[in-house]
């Protein structure tokens, strides 16, 4: 019988040794690291946060806010660059996306929008006799994005980093979306306060004359300036310089610190340019205040009393876990668009391990009364099918570690629901051996038989349950993922061990034994 | 050793005979499924809906009286909140409705639940899935469930013949149909893992059709000269055993996953205790039932992939 060749053997038990060897670290209570230093070879498979205990969040970069503001500076740099061409314009506006305006002189058309072209060549510029409109397109909005989406993965990781959390993990998804995985955190709150800011911070001249007393929430700004809000009182106002003195990129560090006063406070260093360019303008305004803006709101406006140079504090109301998160996200640099959270997942370390332990005796048991049903109903065979699932356990386990694929809980509920369907394939073949020997043939040709026709219905059986686990990946997003996964790991191993670990024990039993009939009859 | 015998050798039951119970049988529960998604509609989860789940533990000292958290919670004026206990006397199941206004609304709900509820109970697990996600999945798990269902079709529409492939899915859906009916009937929250439960039992019910499909594709090439009838009931009594032993040894892995297999399972696991019988049952009552309304031809289109012997062919 070709079946019984040696090559097919030693290709079975050398993948019996590798399975073996690559499942073997799962059984042992090792840590990751202790593991490296180990004979075996792998790694134990990746627990899902489900079952490790751990955080999921999914963020949304709010892109709109991002266009507005890029729209906003673009509308300066068309401002600036009309002027330094000398072109008369009015009306220069932003309405609806658009930017807009008109143009005065003679200036031709053509060349006023070849201005505009020079500063990208992307822009959608339309002119109707003296009117011109200017938007981003597809391709402006995709670079943007591109450009924020990288900003904010590298800033979010690094305020992760900070708070020290193990083996974050931090990745992108889709356009505009970020997916967050922290292992063993269960309580995610501050790392939500973390990116709950995106810690813009500015320092900005106030007022000469308006001060706060004189303003409430219908106040005007006159031009030039803006009304803000103070962080910790909504209903206290602040009349705000539009002009940036100093903003969040020229800072070198922030820590927490106290004031004189002893209260809680963020002391920070600017960098070189920074200082030089604080330092001129605290020296033009001693005696005037200047507010700290964080997030469009105010922190503190104190007056200035000397020239301040690369070094300050900044005081305010605060705790002293607000002043740690605050030295944080500033040292961290500000996010370019504000983050939204629109999923979150938490498990707790209790029920992770409670799903773990569950996980294994639903295994355990399911393995068992699935291997005594299968003795009780084949027999000699029943004993082959069981060596087949065990080495189908095996090689599912392998397999789940070598591709370092997660184990969720649903995934331990796809091995044990594989159990029961694995041995499909080997009652397929045995009923057939059956058939075939009830209809007249010998034991050996009924073997033979039996498998041959048995194959393309395993095959047929199989590819089309493949498809539905495909779907299901295709869909799947966490768990669901990770229990399609280990279900079409099931499929193909299951064929496997079938079609030749079993195949090649029953021919080698039939071959070596005086099979006598007995155990294909009733 | 005596073995054990579910189904004895060479059956032959008639199992055609009562197509038309059968039929009525599919009718009644569709209908039910029908009325039901009408009435009852679909007890979504978050996944599906939006809003907010904590799962709490009460802690060592504390007796943990559900009618209590319920008022503590209700204090919160969080609109629609649902409690119940899970699992075991001390686990429970905070459900709340997405809160009013932005995602900012709905993570300070949580932290307040949390505080209020933290001197005598540990949170187990806190979800928050807002309403965009939630919306996205729905789409994504239909086409999920549509896709399985084309793919299944066409692969079978290649390999058997347009028939069989028309019997498969229709039998296919049904069997999805009164599941998501069942979700509807005993109100069991409909979540991702109740579309993964959907799905593999969809792939289980296809892989039995397609055993007796495979079968009958045979034997209508070795027995030319029988009707369809014959054929069709000989097939099925041929895979009977088969048939049986998988379920069996399938439904016993399920049980234990239901009552072993801890709360967050056991839904998932009843959803395929359910699609394993309905799906053995459609295969034999449904699928091949179905193959009876069309006349398919006898091996006209040669295809000897099965490879039966010219002796053992019928003439």
């Amino acid at each position: 019988m070709k079946s019984l060749s040696k090559i097919r053997l030693i290709l079975i038990i050398a993948s019996v040794i590798i399975g073996t060897l690559y499942a073997t670290p799962n059984f042992f209570n090792t840590s990751q690291k202790a593991q490296s230093s180990n004979f075996l070879p792998g790694k134990k498979i990746n627990l899902g946060l489900d079952l490790q205990g751990g955080s999921y969040l999914l963020l949304k970069a709010d892109m709109d806010i991002v266009f507005a503001e890029k729209l906003d500076s673009l509308l300066s740099d068309i401002r600036t660059l009309l002027r330094k061409s000398k072109i008369g314009y009015k009306k220069l506006s932003i309405q609806n996306d658009i930017i807009s305006f008109q143009k005065r002189g003679e200036s031709s058309n053509e060349k006023i929008k070849s201005i505009i072209f020079s500063l990208d060549k992307n822009l959608i510029v339309e002119n109707k006799i003296e009117s011109f409109f200017i938007k981003f397109s597809e391709q402006n909005k995709k670079n943007i994005t591109k450009t924020t989406m990288a900003q904010a993965i590298e800033i979010v990781r690094r305020r992760i980093d900070e708070t020290g959390t193990n083996e974050p993990s931090i990745q992108q998804q889709g356009t505009d979306r970020i997916i967050v995985q922290l292992p063993g955190l269960d309580d995610p709150s501050r790392i939500k306060k973390l990116l709950g800011k995106t810690a813009k911070l500015t320092f900005q001249l106030a007022h000469p004359t308006i001060i706060s007393e004189d303003l409430d929430k219908n106040s005007k700004a006159p031009p030039g300036f803006i009304k803000l809000q103070e962080d910790k009182n909504p209903d206290r106002f602040y009349m705000i310089n539009k002009r940036v003195m100093v903003s969040g990129e020229m800072l070198k560090d922030a820590s927490p610190t106290f004031d004189r006063n002893n209260s809680p406070s963020v002391s920070f260093q600017l960098s070189a340019l920074g200082g030089k360019k604080f330092g001129r303008v605290t020296g033009k305004n001693i005696g005037r205040a200047f507010a700290i803006v964080l997030d469009g709101k105010v922190v503190s406006a104190p007056v200035i009393q000397t020239q301040i140079f690369s070094t300050g504090q900044i005081t305010g109301a605060f705790t002293v876990q607000e002043t740690n998160d605050l030295a944080l996200v500033l040292r961290s640099g500000a996010l370019p668009a504000p983050m939204v959270i629109l999923e979150e997942r938490s498990v707790g370390p209790g029920l992770g391990k409670d799903s773990i332990s569950a996980g294994k005796i639903a295994s355990i048991f399911g393995l068992i009364a699935v291997m005594v049903f299968m003795l009780i109903t084949y027999g000699m065979f029943g004993i082959f099918a069981n060596i087949a699932l065990v080495c189908n356990i095996i090689f599912i386990i392998a397999l789940l570690s070598l591709i370092q694929a997660t184990l969720t809980l649903p995934g331990i509920a796809g091995i044990v629901l594989t159990m029961g369907m694995a041995v499909d394939a080997n009652v397929l073949i045995f009923e057939r051996i059956k058939e075939e020997f009830n209809s007249g043939r010998t034991i050996l040709d009924a073997i033979e038989a039996g498998f041959q026709r048995a194959i393309s219905t395993i095959i047929d059986a199989n590819l089309t349950t493949l498809f539905a686990a495909l779907a299901l990946f295709s869909f799947g997003s966490g768990p669901i993922k990770g229990f399609s996964v280990t279900l079409m790991i099931g499929i193909v191993t299951s064929m496997f061990t079938a079609i030749v670990i079993t195949k090649y024990i029953v021919f080698l039993y039939s071959k070596k034994k005086d099979v006598n009939s007995v155990f294909l009859q009733d | 050793m005596k073995l054990l015998r579910l189904i004895p050798t060479n059956t032959n039951f008639d199992f055609l005979r009562v197509k038309v119970i059968a039929f009525l049988f599919s009718f009644v529960i569709l209908s039910g499924t029908f009325i039901s998604l009408m009435v009852n509609n679909l007890n979504y989860g978050i996944d599906f809906k939006g809003g907010i789940l904590l799962e709490l533990r009460s802690k060592n000292s504390y007796s943990p009286n559900i009618n209590e958290l319920r008022e503590k919670i209700s204090t919160l004026d969080a609109g629609e909140v649902s409690i119940q206990n899970f699992g075991q006397e001390t686990d429970f199941l905070v459900r709340i409705q997405k809160q009013e206004g932005d995602q900012k609304e709905q993570i300070a709900m949580i932290e307040k639940v949390k505080s209020l509820i933290e001197k005598n109970y540990t949170v187990r697990r806190s979800e928050f899935v807002g309403p965009v996600v939630g919306d996205e999945l729905k789409t994504a798990g239909f086409y999920a469930v549509s896709l399985a269902l084309l793919s299944i079709m066409i692969y079978i529409w290649f390999r058997f013949e347009w028939q069989f492939s028309i019997a498969a899915i229709l039998a296919l859906i049904h069997d999805v149909l009164t599941t998501v009916g069942l979700f509807s009937i005993l109100q069991l929250e409909f979540n991702l893992a109740t579309i993964a439960a959907i799905l593999t039992t969809a792939g289980y019910s296809i892989n039995d059709t397609v055993v007796i499909f495979d079968r009958v594709r045979e034997n209508l090439r070795r027995y030319k000269s029988k009707t369809h009838y014959f054929i069709y009931n000989k097939s099925i009594n041929e895979t009977l055993s088969r048939t049986v032993i998988t379920s069996v040894t399938t439904l016993l892995a399920l049980f234990i996953i239901f009552f072993f297999g801890g709360a967050v399972l056991s839904d998932f696991a009843l959803a395929m205790i359910w699609g394993v019988i309905i799906g053995t049952f459609s295969s034999i009552f449904v699928a091949v039932s179905l193959l009876t309304y069309f006349n398919i031809n006898k091996g006209e289109k040669v295809d000897d992939r099965t490879n039966i012997p010219e002796y053992e062919r019928e003439n």
